[in-house]
């Protein structure tokens, strides 16, 4: 009997009390981002549109490797390479179609001259699907994005643009392999 | 006109108005229900709810009813046509009589029935038809059993609900709400009758299959229970009915143990319809607040918990109201 009145009032104590606290949440701050008035705050690293960086020259980072296109899952990156007359690598076209990107950022990882990066910016909707695909002209930025101060031909042993072999940033002189002598 | 005077005629065309009147007036508090509750859920889950639609998102509603009248209203092939169509209309039906007997103030109502308890009581009974046929008529295993559960729990907690309503008709000596109403001029029913208050709280959400008592509708286990078929208006007036019935375990308690009307300084109304209003934020509270009951823990807490105690109650008022006379 006793255990009775015991289990009753631990049922009914615990039932008010759960309204109660559920009650007190009236006064509580909103977990709610009111969003197109109030903006949510996106970390540096926020996967969202893509863009095509340039080195702190004001040249063109990307080189036309491919290796985005080959990474990317969903097959949205689509690049043609050209070559100027030094014998670097450009992108001819770089076209990427967002209505199938899925923001994975394997293209950034991917990337040999951190030229393909994701920004935190996600707002993108259109309301013709053909508007979805962005042109290297929509997706080339003028500046440095994540990576400031980094050139890709500065550390990169290629000889390219009026820089020789071991002119490279800590690259050491050419070894003549045609030779025994140290 | 009919052989009837002109007075009995003005008297015939009042009543169908102020019919009418509380009919409207009735459906509409139901409708604006659907946003009242997704504003309050919100606030007491950290959210704003709808608040975009119009002032305070008001408008919801609107938009709401907009898009369910343009759905599909579907009928599964393999239901029972005539009883599918019929079963949603029953439950606005009996809900709506059940306001019939209802005292706003002390002018305001429909009827005044020497049987006004009863005939509340008759019609909620009614009512369980429409979810049993809904379940049966969709022939669809989640919507019978959530049928099932629901002929099962409102025909055990009618019981209750009836049990404790007969102190507070012992105090009043009558079925009459009106009386009811004008009996509690002195002291309101709660005071004297807190066991039957709170039975009738639990019988009432029981009754209108409202959480914590939605075990009918269950969508954790049965999708969406007895209306798992049902779409568009019909399904509208499913979810409209159980915002009516809201509404009227509001009033309801309001009359029975609240005193209705009654209150000083503002007009009858206005404490009516904050007393009621008070209740349906209760009610929207206790869904924010509580767990669902397994179905034989709402089974057993019924008839071993709250029949005895009903009983006793009942035992007591009349012990005591004979011993007084």
């Amino acid at each position: 009997m006793l255990n009775a009145a015991q289990t009753a009032w631990n049922a009914t104590s615990s039932v008010l009390r759960t309204i109660g606290m559920t009650f007190m949440h009236t006064f509580r701050k909103r977990d709610t981002i009111l969003y197109p008035e109030q903006q949510p705050y996106l970390p540096p690293r926020y996967r969202g549109r893509i863009v095509l960086t340039r080195d702190p020259d004001g040249a063109e980072r990307c080189v036309a490797c491919n290796l985005c296109s080959v990474a990317c899952p969903v097959d949205c990156i689509s690049v043609v390479k050209t070559e100027d007359e030094t014998g670097r690598w450009y992108p001819e076209t770089f076209r990427i179609n967002f209505s199938r990107c899925i923001y994975c950022g394997y293209c950034e990882e991917a990337c040999p001259t951190y030229a393909i990066q994701l920004t935190p910016d996600f707002e993108m909707g259109e309301f013709d699907r053909q508007n979805m695909v962005y042109e290297k002209s929509d997706l080339l930025i003028s500046g440095v994005g994540k990576r400031p101060g980094y050139n890709f031909y500065r550390v990169a042993g290629m000889a390219v643009g009026g820089k020789d072999k071991g002119e490279a940033v800590n690259e050491a002189e050419p070894v003549d392999v045609k030779t025994l002598l140290p | 006109m009919f052989g009837l005077s002109f007075d009995q005629l003005l008297d015939i065309a009042l009543t169908a108005f102020e019919t009418i009147a509380i009919l409207l007036a009735v459906v509409i508090a139901a409708a604006l229900l659907i946003w009242v509750e997704r504003r309050l859920l919100g606030v007491w889950q950290d959210r704003y709810g709808p608040n975009r639609v119009g002032p305070f998102g008001i408008l919801q509603v609107a938009a709401d009813m907009i898009k369910i009248f343009f759905k599909e209203d579907w009928i599964p092939p393999f239901a029972d046509k005539t009883v599918f169509v019929i079963a949603p209309a029953i439950i606005m039906f009996t809900t709506i009589m059940a306001f019939a007997v209802v005292p706003f103030t002390e002018t305001i109502g429909v009827v005044d029935l020497n049987i006004g308890l009863l005939f509340i009581l008759a019609m909620s009974s009614l009512g369980v038809y429409s979810v049993i046929l809904a379940g049966w008529s969709s022939d669809n295993k989640y919507a019978l059993l959530g049928g099932m559960r629901t002929a099962a729990q409102m025909i055990s907690y009618e019981v209750f609900m009836g049990l404790s309503l007969l102190g507070v008709v012992l105090l009043a000596g009558s079925f009459d709400m009106r009386v009811i109403v004008e009996s509690q001029a002195g002291m309101w029913n709660i005071i004297p009758q807190f066991p039957a208050f709170v039975i009738f709280l639990i019988a009432g959400c029981a009754e209108i299959h409202r959480a914590p008592f939605d075990l009918p509708e269950a969508e954790q286990e049965l999708t969406a229970g007895y209306h798992t078929e049902y779409s568009g208006m019909k399904f509208g007036m499913f979810f409209v009915g159980e915002y009516l019935g809201i509404v009227l375990i509001s009033c309801l308690i309001t009359v029975l143990f609240f005193g209705g009307w009654l209150g000083p300084i503002l007009p009858g109304f206005v404490w009516f319809a904050l007393k009621a209003g008070f209740f349906v934020c209760f009610f929207v509270l206790l869904r924010a607040a509580t767990v669902r009951p397994r179905y034989d823990q709402l089974m057993s807490f019924g008839w071993k918990i709250l029949l005895p105690i009903a009983l006793v109650n009942v035992a007591i008022t009349g012990a005591v109201v004979v011993a007084m006379a």
